[in-house]
C-alpha cells in the first residue's frame, strides 16, 4: 500500500488535514482511525461552544464533527477504521493492524501526526488512599455517559477544573447526579471563564481554588475523599482537611499529547508541550513528517486545532510536491520570562507566506500585561492583553517583515515575553 | 448606579462585560467586543438564557443514547424542567444530525434537535 | 467430601493447588475474593525472586528460599509466565555497609546459595551505570529475579485447575467444624466437606487458625508502600537494587519489574488492622526518599500508579514460617508466609505435599497429570507472521483495545474464557495488561467492561472492577432523572 498523504487519527485534527489536502489537489490519501466511528474526542464533546469560527454558528462537538465527516466521504477519502497504527518509521513506513487486512505496511510520502492526546491518569498526581472503583478521568466519565448511556455515580467530586472536568460538571447535574465540589489546586482555574459560569455557577457548585484531595476512601466504591487547602508551593495544609462524603472522584486534572508513535519515526518532543517540535510549517524534524491538534500542543478551542491542521495539510501538499524548503536561515523560537511555551518551536524564514502564527501559555495569571515579541533588544510586536491565565492560549500573528533585522536579513531568534505593566 | 460583572460565555473569548444600572434600567454596557456580547449581557440582566445539551435514550440503534441541544438559547429557568421532558423520549434509527426530537419544547418556541446521527444496529 | 480443602488463594494456596493437582486426590480451593492473588500479599509486593542470603541459617525461611529459588525455572517455562533472573545488588553506599554486606554473604554462603559474590564499586557501576557515585561496593547475587507476582498465582490455578482442583470464589469462611475426621467448612453461603484443611489464608491465617486450633497465633500486618513509573523511567536499574539492612530497617528496593518499569519501594509500617491497605503522603514520600539513596536519576513525576502491600507476620520467634500440621489432625497451618514467601511458595508447596502425606492422606501420582499452562498469545510479542495468521484464524487479535499495552479484544476473551478466568476490569487487567499501561485504562476500560459483560452475559451496571460491591458503573442515563420526577409526581408539584 502506497499513499501520498498517510493521516494518524481521525478526529478534528486529521479530517480537517484531510479536507485540505483534498482541497489542494491531493488525491491519494489515507486516513487511519482506531475507533469505529470517525470524529474522535468530538463525539462525546456533546456540548456547545464549537465552530463559532470556523462556521460562525454555535455547534455541538458530534455537529461540528459530521461536517468534516461529510465532506471527507462527499471527496471519497479512504479511511481505515477499527484500525491500530503500531508504529511509524522515520523512512515513513505505517504499520498497522485490523481485523480485515491483519498487519499492513503503508508507504506515505507525507505523515501527518494527528493522534490528539490523553488524559493525566490518577497515579501520576499521586492521590494517596484506597484504590475502590468510582475514580474516573472527565473524559471516560465522559463517555460513559454521553455515549454509552451510564452514569458512573451519584455523588461526584471533581479534582482538577479543567474544561472537560466543568463540563462534566454540568453533564452530571443535568443527568440528576449531585457535584458537590470542584477542587483546584492552583489559585485559578485551568479552564475557559466561560465554562466556569454556565457550567458551575449557573448550579451553584462550589469551586475550591488551592484546595486538593489529600485522600481517598472506600474499600470497594468510593466512599468519600478528604480535601484540604494548599499552601503556595502546593503542599496540603493539613488542619484545613475536611471530609467529603461521595461514591465518586473525577479526576480533570490535565492532558498529554499522544507521542508513542511520534517516538517510534525517532520525533524529537519538546519536554514542555510533550508534542512534537514543529517549524512554521508544522514539521516536525523528520522531513515530510507534520503534526497538527492536540498531538502537537492541548488546544482550548477545536476551531484553532482545524487552522493548524489545515496548516500542517497545506504543508504537506507543498512537501510532496517539493515546493517547501528545506534549507534557508532559520529563526530560533523563544519562551522568555512569564511564557511556559511557544509553538511552533523555529521558523524557516523561506517558507513563511505572509506570518507567522505562535501559540503559547502564560505561566502565571496576569492582569493588563503586554506580549512583548524581541529579537536580541529590539522589540519587534507589544500587545496589550487584558487578562492573562494559562487556561487560555494566546494566538499572535508575527508579519512576515517583522523576522528581518536592519540589514534586511532574517533575525537569528526571537523570544516572546509577558511584560507587566 | 450599581455596576455589575458578567463574563459573556457566547464564544470560548469569554469577554468581561460592565452593566451600569439604574434601578432595573440598563444605562450603559462596556465590556463586549462583539454585538453578541452586547446582547449577551443585556438577555443576562433582564432573562438569561442557555442552550440546553443533553442526550436522549435510543433504542435499536448503533448508541444506546443521542445528543441533542435545543436549537436556540431558552430561558435558564426551565433548564431543569426540559430535562425531565427530554428524560422521557426514547428515540429511534435512523435519526440524522439536525432532526427535530421536540417542536416548541415547553412553548419556549425552540425546538430541541439530534446532533448526531443514529444508524440501525 | 474432598480429600483437602485450600482455604485461600494467594501464591501460597494457588502452589499447593497446583503440587496436589498431580495426584489422583479431590482437592477444593475456596478464596473470598473474586480471583486468586485479589486480595492479600501476592497482588502487591516487590515482585522479586529472592536469592535467599537473607534469612537466618537454620530457619524455614532459608531452606524454603533457597529451594524455591531453583525451582522456577521450570515451573515458568512450564507455565508460560515470564520471568528474568536479572541478579540482584545489595548496595553499600559507606564503608559502613560493606561490613554488612559480609554478613550476608556468609549467611548466603550458609543457605546454600550459588553465584554470590561482592563486587566493587566499578563493577557495579558496570551493570547498574545509573546507581549513585556514591557507590562502596555491593553483594551481587544473581539467582535473584523478578517476575509478575499476580500473572504467576494465575497461571498457578490455571494448570491446578486444568489439572482438575476445583476452585470456589467470593466464599469467605466463616467456621470449621471438626467431627469424626471430617472437617466442616462453612461460608456465608455453602458448605463444603473435605478430610485435610490447608489453611494457607494469609493475612487472616490467625482467624482460620484458631477456628479449629487451640494453639492460636495471630498475625501482624506490615504495610509497604510502592510506586510503580513509567517504562521511560525503566532504564535506570538492571538488576534489583536494595540497600544494606540498618537499624532503622531494610532500606528501599529500586527495580525494573518484567514488563520494564520501574518498581520502587516498599517502606516498611506495623499497621493494627489488616484492611488499612491505603497509601499516604508520608509513605509515599518515605519510599522516593529512600530510594534517592540508590538511584537518585529517576523523575517520581513519572509515576503511573502507586499502592500498598501487606506482609503477614506471624507473632513466632524469629518471625520464620508456620509450616505443619497443627494440634488438631488434618489441619495444615502455612501461616506467616511473609517475605521470602514468594520465592518459597514452590517449596512450601513440595514440602505441604510431603506433610500430607506423613498425615496419612493416600497420594498416587495421576498419569494424565499436564504441567504445562495452555499457553497464553500475547500479541506484543509475535512476529508479524505470526500475528497476521492467528488474525486469519480470529479476527479479534486484529482488534486493538488497550491502546498503551497493545493487548487485543482476542486476548481479553481468552483471559476470560480460561479456566479460573476474569470476572473482573482488574482481573483482566491482571491476565493481560489492558489497563496497565500509561494512561491507567482510561481509553480501553470502557471497552474492557463491554466485553466482559457480553463475555459474562452480565448486565453492565454488574461487571465490577474486583469483585464483591466494585460496581463501575451506578445506573442507566436518565435513571436518576426519571426517579426525581417521579419523586416530584408523588410529592404532587
Amino acid at each position: 500500500m502506497e499513499y501520498d498523504i498517510v493521516i494518524i487519527g481521525a478526529g478534528p485534527a486529521g479530517l480537517g488535514a484531510a479536507v485540505e489536502a483534498y482541497e489542494k489537489g491531493v488525491r491519494n490519501i489515507l486516513i487511519i482511525e482506531r475507533d469505529s466511528y470517525p470524529g474522535g474526542i468530538l463525539q462525546q464533546c456533546i456540548h456547545n461552544g464549537f465552530g463559532l469560527i470556523e462556521f460562525k454558528e454555535e455547534l455541538s462537538g458530534p455537529e461540528y464533527a459530521e461536517r468534516f465527516i461529510e465532506k471527507v466521504r462527499k471527496y471519497g477519502i479512504n479511511m481505515m477504521l477499527n484500525t491500530m497504527v503500531l508504529n511509524i518509521s522515520s523512512d515513513k513506513i505505517v504499520k498497522a493492524v485490523n481485523q480485515e487486512n491483519g498487519v499492513m505496511e503503508i508507504k506515505a510520502k507525507a505523515i501527518i501526526l494527528a493522534m490528539g492526546c490523553r488524559e493525566r491518569p490518577r497515579g501520576a498526581i499521586s492521590i494517596p488512599g484506597t484504590r475502590p472503583a468510582g475514580i474516573f478521568t472527565a473524559g471516560t466519565a465522559q463517555r460513559y455517559v454521553n455515549m454509552e448511556g451510564y452514569m458512573p455515580g451519584k455523588e461526584i467530586v471533581i479534582l482538577g477544573s479543567g474544561d472537560i472536568g466543568l463540563i462534566m460538571a454540568r453533564r452530571f447535574t443535568l443527568e440528576g447526579a449531585t457535584v458537590k465540589a470542584v477542587v483546584e489546586l492552583m489559585p485559578y482555574s485551568s479552564g475557559l471563564t466561560r465554562n466556569i459560569v454556565q457550567c458551575l455557577d449557573d448550579f451553584g457548585i462550589p469551586l475550591l481554588l488551592s484546595h486538593t484531595v489529600i485522600e481517598i476512601r472506600g474499600k470497594e466504591r468510593v466512599e468519600g475523599v478528604t480535601i484540604a487547602q494548599v499552601d503556595e508551593n502546593k503542599k496540603p495544609i493539613l488542619s484545613t482537611a475536611k471530609y467529603i462524603s461521595c461514591d465518586t472522584l473525577i479526576l480533570s486534572v490535565g492532558l498529554i499529547p499522544e507521542n508513542e508513535l511520534s517516538k517510534s519515526a525517532g520525533i524529537m518532543l519538546d519536554p514542555v508541550t510533550g508534542g512534537p517540535l514543529v517549524n512554521e510549517s508544522m514539521e516536525t524534524n523528520v522531513e515530510g513528517i507534520f503534526a497538527c491538534g492536540n498531538v502537537l500542543q492541548v488546544h482550548d478551542l477545536v476551531d484553532n486545532v482545524t487552522k493548524e491542521a489545515r496548516l500542517a495539510a497545506d504543508s504537506a501538499v507543498k512537501y510532496i510536491n517539493k515546493m517547501l524548503i528545506k534549507e534557508g536561515r532559520h529563526i530560533d523560537v523563544k519562551a522568555g520570562s512569564g511564557i511556559r511555551y511557544v509553538v511552533p518551536q523555529m521558523v524557516n524564514y523561506e517558507n513563511i507566506d505572509d506570518k507567522v502564527k505562535f501559540h503559547m501559555r502564560p505561566t502565571d495569571v496576569y492582569k493588563n500585561a503586554y506580549i512583548t515579541v524581541k529579537s536580541g533588544d529590539k522589540q519587534i510586536i507589544r500587545k496589550k492583553m487584558q487578562r492573562l491565565t494559562p487556561g487560555e492560549m494566546i494566538l499572535i500573528d508575527v508579519p512576515k517583515d517583522k523576522f528581518l533585522s536592519d540589514d534586511l536579513s532574517p533575525v537569528g531568534e526571537i523570544t516572546f515575553e509577558v511584560e507587566v505593566v | 448606579m450599581v455596576k455589575r460583572e458578567l463574563t459573556c460565555i457566547v464564544c470560548p473569548n469569554g469577554c468581561r462585560l460592565v452593566v451600569e444600572m439604574e434601578g432595573k434600567e440598563i444605562v450603559n454596557i462596556t465590556g463586549y467586543e462583539c454585538k453578541r456580547g452586547l446582547k449577551y449581557a443585556e438577555d443576562e440582566i433582564i432573562a438569561p438564557k442557555r442552550t440546553l445539551t443533553t442526550i436522549v435514550k435510543a433504542e435499536m440503534g448503533h448508541l444506546p443514547v443521542v445528543s441533542v441541544r435545543t436549537k436556540e438559547p431558552i430561558p435558564k429557568e426551565l433548564i431543569g424542567k426540559a430535562v425531565l421532558e427530554l428524560s422521557k423520549i426514547t428515540l429511534k434509527p435512523p435519526i440524522n444530525v439536525g432532526d427535530i426530537v421536540v417542536k416548541n419544547i415547553l412553548d419556549t418556541g425552540v425546538d430541541v434537535i439530534a446532533t448526531r446521527n443514529l444508524y440501525s444496529k | 467430601m474432598y480429600d483437602v480443602i485450600i482455604i485461600g488463594g494467594g501464591v501460597v494456596g494457588s502452589s499447593i493447588a497446583r503440587e496436589l493437582s498431580k495426584y489422583d486426590i479431590k482437592v477444593l480451593l475456596i478464596e473470598k475474593e473474586d480471583d486468586v492473588a485479589s486480595g492479600g500479599a501476592s497482588k502487591a509486593n516487590s515482585a522479586i525472586l529472592h536469592a535467599g542470603y537473607d534469612p537466618v541459617p537454620g530457619t524455614l525461611k532459608a531452606k524454603l528460599n533457597v529451594r524455591g529459588n531453583e525451582m522456577f525455572d521450570e515451573l515458568c517455562k512450564d507455565l508460560d509466565v515470564p520471568m528474568k533472573r536479572v541478579g540482584s545488588l545489595v548496595a553499600a553506599f559507606s564503608q559502613d555497609e560493606v561490613e554488612s554486606l559480609y554478613k550476608l554473604y556468609d549467611r548466603g554462603l550458609k543457605n546454600g546459595v550459588k553465584n554470590i559474590s561482592i563486587i566493587s564499586a566499578d563493577m557495579v557501576k558496570e551493570i547498574e551505570p545509573n546507581i549513585n557515585d556514591t557507590i562502596v561496593a555491593a553483594l551481587y547475587a544473581k539467582t535473584a529475579g523478578i517476575i509478575c507476582p499476580y500473572g504467576f498465582v494465575i497461571a498457578l490455578a490455571e494448570n491446578a485447575a486444568q489439572n482438575g482442583v476445583e476452585f470456589v470464589f467470593n466464599q469467605e469462611v466463616i467456621s470449621i467444624d471438626k467431627e469424626d475426621d471430617v472437617f466442616t467448612v462453612k461460608t456465608q453461603d455453602k458448605e463444603y466437606f473435605g478430610k485435610y484443611i490447608v489453611n494457607a489464608a494469609g493475612l487472616y491465617a490467625d482467624v482460620i487458625n484458631n477456628m479449629v486450633s487451640d494453639k492460636r497465633f495471630s498475625i501482624h500486618p506490615r504495610k509497604g508502600e510502592y510506586l510503580i513509573l513509567d517504562k521511560e523511567e525503566g532504564y535506570l536499574a538492571n538488576t534489583v537494587i536494595f540497600q544494606v539492612p540498618t537499624k532503622m530497617g531494610k532500606g528501599i528496593l529500586v527495580s525494573p519489574t518484567v514488563d520494564g518499569n520501574l518498581l520502587i519501594g516498599p517502606t516498611s509500617e506495623d499497621i493494627y488492622n489488616k484492611e488499612f491497605r491505603k497509601t499516604t503522603y508520608k509513605g509515599l514520600e518515605k519510599a522516593i526518599k529512600g530510594a534517592k539513596k540508590s538511584v537518585e536519576k529517576f523523575n517520581e513525576r513519572k509515576t503511573i500508579t502507586q499502592f500498598t502491600g501487606v506482609r503477614a507476620v506471624p507473632d513466632v520467634d524469629g518471625e520464620d514460617f508456620i509450616i505443619g500440621e497443627s494440634d488438631v489432625k488434618g489441619f495444615i497451618n502455612v501461616a506467616g508466609i511473609e517475605s521470602p514467601g514468594f520465592t518459597s511458595s514452590p517449596a512450601i508447596a513440595e514440602m505441604v505435599g510431603e506433610i500430607l502425606k506423613d498425615a496419612g492422606l493416600n497420594m498416587v501420582e495421576k498419569d494424565n497429570f499436564n504441567p504445562k499452562r495452555k499457553p497464553v498469545i500475547r500479541f506484543n510479542e509475535l512476529t508479524d507472521e505470526e500475528r497476521n495468521e492467528l488474525i486469519k484464524k480470529n479476527p479479534a487479535y486484529g482488534k486493538i483495545i488497550c491502546r498503551c499495552e497493545t493487548v487485543t479484544e482476542g486476548e481479553i476473551i481468552d483471559a476470560i474464557r480460561r479456566p479460573v478466568g476474569a470476572k473482573s476490569i482488574d482481573g483482566v487487567k491482571r491476565r493481560v495488561r489492558a489497563g496497565m499501561g500509561r494512561c491507567q485504562g482510561g481509553f480501553c476500560s470502557p471497552r474492557v467492561l463491554e466485553i466482559l459483560s457480553r463475555e459474562l452475559n452480565a448486565d453492565p451496571l454488574n461487571v465490577t472492577k474486583f469483585g464483591g460491591r466494585s460496581n463501575v458503573l451506578t445506573a442507566k442515563a436518565k435513571e436518576y432523572l426519571i426517579n426525581s420526577y417521579k419523586e416530584l409526581l408523588k410529592s404532587g408539584v
